[in-house]
């Protein structure tokens, strides 16, 4: 699956005005809804939805990145955003260094394998020491969106 | 000294496939071992121990995967990782459960 497919550019935030983790998946959530991606009054119970579950066990991987999610019948079909945090946020990550890139990906309850799909797209590239550090280095929705978009053409990035 | 090596296919049961949970249980127990791990589906070959890797296997229900083990633990490593794999499925529903919200 490419990002293009499940990615809002719409909603894309190159800095995140928070750095606290509950908030800044917040600002994700909004950010989707405000593009229209959620449905109608969906968007506080998946803010909470998506807070539990990183509760329950941190998304922040290692190496900077958090990709916070969850299934919500609010959604047809798995879209998702990126934040960047210039400071970094304090995702009890695995490595416990803060997190500088966030992808918040919300996908449908009813079709795991999707979800999965779009979960590969993500790590594939995640794992790329060179698509981290440009990501990271985003400083626009422009940057971020063109840097998505190349990762789709571009294998190894 | 000659490597020890073992190797078996397991098979993805629960019903959500092998998501950042279940992914993570694996890395887990994986890193309970000495000996190295690699995960194969047919397109690509991942180290079990690490759970950015594991996620990009994206391995639905029904998915088998290939796991092999180099070193002096790995029978005992692929069979933990076998039990939990097959026999506790991630202590996950299995298809036709009821889901619920992860």
């Amino acid at each position: 699956m490419k990002l293009a497919e499940f990615v809002c550019f719409e909603a894309l935030i190159p800095e995140l005005k928070s750095n606290d983790r509950d908030d800044a998946i917040a600002e994700l959530v909004l950010a989707l809804d405000k593009a229209g991606k959620l449905g109608r009054g969906n968007r506080e119970d998946i803010t909470k939805a998506i807070i539990k579950r990183e509760r329950e066990a941190s998304t922040g991987m290692g190496k900077g990145v958090a990709v916070p999610h969850v299934k919500h019948p609010a959604v047809k079909n798995v879209v998702a955003t990126v934040g960047q945090s210039s400071t970094g946020i304090d995702f009890s990550a695995l490595d416990k260094q803060p997190v500088y890139s966030v992808i918040l990906l919300i996908s449908p309850v009813d079709n795991p394998d999707k979800h999965l799909q779009a979960m590969e797209s993500i790590f594939r590239h995640l794992q790329q020491e060179k698509f981290r550090k440009f990501l990271r280095q985003s400083q626009t929705v422009e940057q971020i969106k063109d840097l998505l978009v190349e990762a789709d053409e571009n294998p190894s990035l | 000294m000659e490597k020890v090596t073992c190797e078996a296919e397991v098979e993805i049961k629960n019903a959500e496939g092998l998501h950042m949970r279940p992914a993570m249980q694996f890395v887990d127990m994986a890193n309970r071992f000495e000996c190295d791990i690699t995960v194969s589906n047919d397109k690509s070959s991942v180290d079990g121990k690490s759970i950015m890797q594991m996620s990009m296997l994206a391995a639905t229900c029904g998915t088998k995967l290939k796991v092999k083990a180099e070193g002096i633990d790995s029978r005992e490593a692929v069979d933990a990782l076998r039990v939990l794999v097959e026999e506790k499925h991630f202590d996950e529903p299995l298809p036709g459960a009821k889901t619920k919200n992860i």
